[in-house]
């Protein structure tokens, strides 16, 4: 099992040349930061196990990208946002939604394709939003999230509102051509925008050495003249102490920021993938020595804030969450076929 | 309670799979995440992990079972110290019928039985009046859709306009001329040229609320951004369930202009006009192009605005009102007549206006429609103006397969066959790419004397 003091697997670096930035030491959180972060992360946890094991049943269909393995990185930048603060991300995305506190209920229904559903059924595993939660989707095209994450930086400092676009995107979608043309206006017009790499090793099938040819992905703003730092993706305190670096820059005008977070996700890319491109043995080495919840739940036992029990006790609180949720989205009617033609245009 | 194990779907399309081999043995440990088997779908060998914590008490399905339908029970977890011997117990016996399987969503159960309802239909209101005795100003193209931007912007805070050459350089063909000096390069915003992205920085700003005018250079460099217009903008309302859509216009020059040659020489109206969540407008006059510029701007929809580089430099009459908006999806009658109905959109009018003048000459009273906005098509005009002349000719620059035309023929057809006296006829461009020398230029796209061939066809003279 997992140890609290544990290496970060990313080597801290100060690479940008003009910024002088570097990544800054994991938070020390307090009890109720740590206990906070144990029960987001376990809830993101449990609901994903809860959707594989609804799809294995045939009430989600489609597509479905689980988060497993990856919960830190939402949930550590998500403690360093403020009110107005937008997301964004592709379509491994149910994390995200839960980090942005929209409701277990709603996105479990969207999974089972029913009315209670937050898209109403219409939209599916990769297509959720919520407006007042500020969180804009859920894409499901590789690297098209990355152009309006930057538009909805534009908005900002056209409206000086201060707020930061949190646009996230994998290792995959950073090959793609308008990734590099988002990043070269987000630095032209200094445009309050984080570019979270979650880098988790594989493109669908593809390791990251075979599909890129520059892999330290922190590097990729260089071009641009956008600073980059590579953060232990699996440790909650490192995500939320880079999060807290990159909202300040952003925030003081200093145009966009990378954050690389190096992370892992333990299942498929999807629920079809076998997952053959990779070995047992290095799954189950980040499971077990490097698992972003292990991790917190070590620190709190060793710092004695909390017991064995009072821990079960928030799994137990985490996973009726979850069971009500499912419960809702198994049961809860299909959309009424007049649904069919609505929203299409206002 | 001991858990059931069930045979998992592993895929959008499986049914049934094999139990190719258990990783696990009755009375072993298990925690969330273990491999218990393997299973092999249509797809690929996949293997089961384990959800829950307990120990595994019974495999009820063994290795190198074939075809076991997805939500078999195919083993038993006893949880929290459950005797193991009892936890399997009557497992793997036929279930009652109702236990048997989870209720799949209809689609999964049937197919569908009840008939689809049609689409609602949504009415148009019409042009407002012009007020007796209101100026009429000879005005450009290019000028209305400067006027149109500026009034819009005048009006609303929320709206700015991006694109290459916006901004110092006043507009590659000069249609934002003055708006940086009015204001500011907060609202009128140069890009480099990079299409895609700044297509999805609109959008992304729209999305957030903002009311962008994306202008193309032309619409043939949309093609790099039509990804983001169309999956990003035209969709997100329908898949948001109606939370979020991308109010924004997306406007510049399509067509053919003069010996530009293939690459910058094509008509996207059919290809627009496919996708639902899209508006597409093409105007022929300065007034029509105003009037319905300004419409699209405050649209809350992604509006396409289709534009000719030719028709900008040619004047109509404007009225001079205050606040002059159309409704995007309404038809005009350009000239009443009762012999025969030519539709037309954009720059194909000019042939349409041209043929009209030959034939009266001939005795031949045409009625020209000009149909402003492509999506959503307004039917009722065509279909009431064939009712009256039986007779119809389309006439369109872009390539015929799936044209505009096409599409009106077939509803044309549908809805008011007993009406016509002729077939309907569709001239559009020719079916090749667009050549650069004059000659050949001239012979691809439409003519007039096309347009007037077809009518004496249709007329049978």
């Amino acid at each position: 099992m997992a140890t609290a003091a544990r290496k970060a697997p990313a080597k801290s670096r100060s690479d940008s040349k003009s910024s002088g930035l570097s990544a800054p030491k994991p938070a020390d959180f307090t009890k109720d930061e740590e206990l906070a972060a144990y029960r987001h992360m376990l809830l993101i946890r449990r609901f994903e196990e809860k959707a594989g094991q609804l799809y294995g049943m045939g009430f989600i269909g489609g597509f479905c990208h689980l988060y497993i393995g990856q919960e830190a990185v939402v949930t550590g930048m998500k403690m360093a946002l403020v009110d107005g603060d937008q997301m964004i991300t592709a379509y491994r995305d149910h994390g995200h939604m839960l980090a942005m506190e929209l409701s277990p209920r709603g996105v479990m229904a969207e999974l089972t394709g029913r009315r209670g559903g937050l898209s109403r059924g219409k939209g599916g595993s990769m297509h959720m939003f919520s407006k007042e939660k500020h969180f804009y989707g859920g894409h499901g095209i590789v690297g098209a999230q990355v152009s309006l994450g930057t538009g909805l930086a534009f908005a900002n400092r056209y409206r000086g509102n201060n707020n930061v676009s949190l646009t996230y995107f994998g290792d995959g979608a950073a090959n793609q051509g308008q990734v590099y043309e988002s990043f070269n206006m987000a630095s032209l017009w200094k445009l309050p925008v984080i570019y979270i790499i979650e880098n988790n090793r594989y493109a669908m099938g593809t390791s990251v050495s075979r599909s890129s040819a520059e892999t330290d992905f922190s590097h990729r703003g260089a071009s641009f003249k956008i600073p980059g730092i590579q953060v232990d993706g699996m440790d909650v305190r490192a995500v939320k102490s880079a999060g807290d670096l990159a909202t300040e820059w952003c925030r003081a005008g200093n145009g966009p920021l990378i954050l690389e977070m190096q992370t892992y996700r333990y299942r498929g890319h999807s629920m079809s993938d076998p997952a053959k491109y990779r070995s047992k043995e290095e799954v189950q080495k980040m499971r077990s020595e490097h698992d972003p919840i292990e991790q917190v739940k070590a620190r709190l036992l060793d710092k004695k804030w909390a017991t064995e029990d009072e821990l079960k006790t928030v799994d137990k609180e985490v996973r009726d969450i979850v069971a009500d949720a499912a419960e809702f989205a198994q049961n809860d009617a299909e959309p009424d076929p007049s649904e069919l033609w609505t929203d299409i245009v206002l | 309670m001991p858990i059931e194990i069930l045979m998992p779907a592993l895929s959008p399309t499986m049914e049934e799979g094999n139990v190719s081999k258990w990783l696990k043995n009755e009375g072993d440990k298990i925690v969330a995440g273990d491999v218990l088997a393997e299973i092999e779908t249509d797809k690929a060998t996949m293997e089961v992990e384990a959800v829950d914590e307990g120990t595994l008490a019974k495999i009820v399905v063994p290795a190198g079972t074939e075809g076991v339908k997805v939500n078999a029970v195919i083993a038993v977890l006893a949880v929290d110290g459950e005797d193991i011997d009892k936890a399997g117990e009557g497992v793997g016996e036929e279930p009652p019928e109702a236990e048997k399987a989870a209720p799949a969503p209809a689609a999964a159960k049937s197919e569908a039985a009840a008939p689809v309802a049609a689409a609602p239909r949504t009415e148009i209101a019409a042009d407002p009046d012009i007020p007796a005795g209101t100026e009429m100003v000879s005005t450009t193209v290019r000028e209305a859709l400067r006027d149109a931007m500026a009034e819009e912007m005048r009006r609303d805070e929320d709206v700015f306009v991006m694109g290459e050459e916006v901004a110092e350089y006043q507009g590659a063909y000069k249609i934002t001329q003055g708006l940086l000096q009015e204001f500011g390069d907060r609202r009128v915003v140069d890009t480099p040229i990079t299409e895609h992205g700044f297509a999805g920085v609109g959008v992304g700003a729209a999305m957030a609320g903002l009311k962008p005018i994306v202008e193309f250079m032309t619409f043939n460099f949309a093609m790099q951004a039509i990804d983001q217009i169309i999956n990003s903008a035209a969709k997100t309302l329908y898949m948001s369930g109606g939370q979020m859509g991308a109010p924004i216009v997306f406007r510049g020059p399509n067509g053919a202009a003069a010996r530009v040659a293939a690459q910058h020489s094509q008509c996207y109206a059919a290809w627009y006009s496919h996708i639902p969540g899209l508006k597409v407008v093409m105007p022929y006059t300065a007034a029509d192009a105003k009037g319905l510029l300004k419409a699209a701007i405050r649209d809350p929809n992604p509006v396409i605005f289709l534009e000719n580089e030719i028709l900008y430099g040619h004047s109509f009459d404007v009225p001079k009102l205050d606040d002059f908006v159309l409704p995007i999806g309404k038809a005009r009658i350009h000239k009443p007549g009762k012999d025969v109905s030519i539709v037309s959109f954009g720059i194909g009018m000019t042939y349409a206006v041209k043929a009209e003048a030959e034939l009266r000459g001939m005795g031949i009273d045409a009625e020209i429609i000009d149909l402003r906005t492509i999506r959503p098509l307004d039917f009722d005009t065509i279909i009431a103006s064939v009712k009256k002349t039986n007779r119809l000719v389309v006439v369109e620059e872009g390539f015929p397969q799936n044209s505009v035309g096409d599409h009106i023929a077939n509803q044309v057809s549908q809805r008011a066959f007993d009406f016509l006296d002729a077939p309907v006829i569709t001239i559009a461009g020719k079916d090749v790419p667009m050549p650069y020398a004059a000659n050949l230029e001239k012979l691809a796209l439409p003519n007039v004397g096309e347009v007037v061939e077809a009518v004496k066809a249709v007329t049978y003279r």
